[in-house]
């Protein structure tokens, strides 16, 4: 699954396989929608019913007049008013790295929605490794661009580390992938031998349920 | 709402408008049967339209305006007219609420004295205004009364309704009172019922009309008017309507025309001046009976208690309408928090709903205010439901 030629209205990459991954016409919930640009995607390709949750009011506005379903919020609150189940999916794509406690969030995801969708940055993808190792300085990235002093991304996360939290946890893993993504995260591919060491991100598919 | 009026600053318009009237229930067998069981007729509700309607009646937006406005939203009465309507920067060609594609209506609401029946009215029994005899109406009676005029133009479909303050509570009721008639709804920095606070400044503004001694019991229309009551109302009313930080900003401790203080009761600080003139405007062209009724409908509207038994999500269940609630940081008259318990209602109903909290300094007053983020979020959610509900 490589990128074919640049386009200006392609999505990124690892939004790709997410949506890849979403059946036409369910219900969706981006959590940290941004943009929206996942949401927009899904609607004109995939025919969903979706929405879409954020904190900054320009990305809110932003998303509004795209014509998206979207509420200026805190994540961590704004999951708790829906009913059981009201979604098929809930995305928090490239976001769980930021948020200060997780469990409850992913707790309150496989709550609202039958399936849930996680992505991140691999924090221990060799180049982080490398630098970690040869420079002595925290690792700064494209996929974690920031310095330490000033980075939003508060959880450094493994792919392995993700499996592990799921198994301890007790969340179900259904699909994974691991991309590695290059041309500002729009274009990459699937990462299958070697993946926490050379995927740049990796994405889950999660569920309360074996199935 | 105060009086923000402004021209649109590029010159756009939607041109010269006209005031219409529509009377019904006058056949004294069939009047409008209020909330509180009294009945009302004639009734007359003044109302204007912009833009067109399209052949299959898809595009009717329905605006409703607020404790002191009126039917004019948006043009001019005569090529010479110093203002435009009260959303002129809103409603208009290309601007949020783009009257080259949506027909726009907007009715003065009932218990006003705009146009529509109310307090000063002319009461046909005894051939004199009502006064404190007009019965009680209530934001539902308003709806009811919009309801009428509707059928009387029509109209089934409103594509969206659109309003602030007093008018988001009737942009609330509509959804729930009729909901296979509105498509989508913007409510604006409203609430389903007022806080103890907003009762409290509408009391003191009530009890500042009642004071006066040129009130006489609502019994004024041929003597006297009550003018230092109702500008004092007034006055009370646009401390509510900025914020802490407009206030600061507008005026600070500024002195009005002079270098230091008078030492006397005159207007010293610019902020007293501004209120002075504000409350003293608005006797001119407002009723002090109006203002004492829809200041007392919006603290009676409570649209849990009457829709819901209590519960905000039993009365938004009652409700399809697609929602954008709209909210602005410095608003102390109906704070965020309130939008946000809309919000969260309509949610835990199930309901189509989006939510922005815009930034601003200008307290509750920021909805009438040149505001491009509003404007751009009006359009783009307009845009939508427009283009879903086409089958």
């Amino acid at each position: 699954m490589s990128g074919g030629k640049p386009s200006p209205n392609a999505i990124r990459f690892d939004l790709k396989i997410i949506a890849s991954w979403i059946e036409p016409g369910s219900k969706v919930i981006s959590l940290g929608c941004g943009d929206g640009d996942l949401l927009y995607h899904l609607k004109r390709h995939k025919k969903i019913i979706g929405c879409g949750i954020d904190h900054d009011e320009n990305k809110v506005a932003r998303c509004v007049e795209r014509g998206l379903s979207v509420l200026q919020g805190d994540i961590n609150e704004e999951v708790r008013d829906y009913p059981d189940d009201a979604f098929d999916y809930v995305v928090l794509s490239q976001t769980l790295q930021q948020i200060y406690d997780p469990s409850p969030l992913i707790k309150e995801m496989l709550r609202i929605g039958r399936k849930g969708i996680v992505s991140f940055p691999n924090f221990s993808h060799w180049k982080v490794r490398l630098q970690l190792l040869l420079t002595g300085y925290a690792p700064v990235t494209p996929q974690l661009p920031y310095e330490w002093y000033n980075t939003p991304n508060i959880r450094v996360i493994t792919l392995q580390d993700f499996r592990k939290y799921a198994r301890e946890t007790g969340f179900h893993i259904l699909q994974e992938a691991a991309i590695n993504t290059h041309t500002h995260d729009k274009y990459g591919r699937i990462i299958r031998v070697l993946a926490n060491l050379r995927a740049t991100y990796g994405i889950f598919l999660i569920s309360k349920h074996r199935s | 709402m105060s009086e923000y009026i402004e021209h649109d600053k590029n010159g756009v318009s939607v041109g010269l408008v006209e005031k219409q009237y529509f009377t019904f229930a006058e056949d004294p067998h069939h009047p409008l049967v209020l909330e509180s069981g009294a009945s009302l007729g004639p009734v007359t509700l003044a109302y204007e339209i912009f833009g067109k309607l399209s052949p299959e009646k898809d595009n009717v937006i329905l605006v409703l305006h607020a404790l002191s406005g009126d039917s004019h939203v948006a043009g001019y009465y005569h090529a010479d007219d110093s203002k435009p309507g009260w959303w002129d920067i809103m409603v208009g060609p290309g601007k949020g609420i783009d009257t080259d594609t949506y027909f726009v209506i907007c009715a003065n609401i009932l218990g006003s004295c705009m146009g529509s029946t109310g307090p000063a009215s002319v009461d046909p029994k005894t051939g004199r205004p009502y006064g404190l005899s007009f019965p009680l109406v209530t934001i539902g009676d308003m709806v009811e009364a919009q309801r009428i005029l509707l059928d009387h133009l029509g109209i089934d479909k409103i594509l969206c309704a659109v309003g602030g303050s007093i008018g988001g509570m009737q942009v609330l009721e509509w959804c729930v009172r009729y909901p296979d008639r509105v498509v989508s709804a913007i409510p604006l920095a409203t609430t389903t019922r007022h806080s103890a606070l907003a009762i409290a400044f509408n009391e003191v503004a009530r009890q500042a009309i009642m004071a006066d001694p040129d009130w006489n019991s609502g019994d004024y229309y041929t003597g006297k008017k009550p003018v230092h009551g109702l500008a004092v109302a007034r006055m009370v009313g646009h401390i509510t309507y900025l914020s802490d930080e407009s206030m600061r900003l507008k005026f600070g401790r500024r002195l009005q025309n002079k270098a230091d203080f008078s030492f006397n009761f005159d207007a010293d600080f610019q902020v007293e001046s501004y209120l002075r003139y504000q409350g003293n405007k608005f006797v001119e062209r407002f009723d002090a009976n109006s203002f004492l009724y829809i200041t007392k409908a919006a603290d009676y509207y409570d649209l849990e208690k009457q829709h819901g038994d209590g519960s905000a999500v039993a009365a938004f269940s009652k409700t399809r309408a697609k929602f954008l609630v709209v909210s602005f940081t410095s608003d102390w008259l109906y704070p965020t928090y309130q939008s946000r318990s809309v919000v969260k209602a309509m949610k835990k109903t199930g309901l189509d709903v989006s939510f922005c909290e815009i930034e601003s300094q200008w307290g509750h007053d920021a909805f009438l205010l040149p505001n491009e983020r509003l404007s751009a979020l009006v359009k783009g959610f307009l845009e939508r439901v427009r283009r879903e509900a086409i089958p």
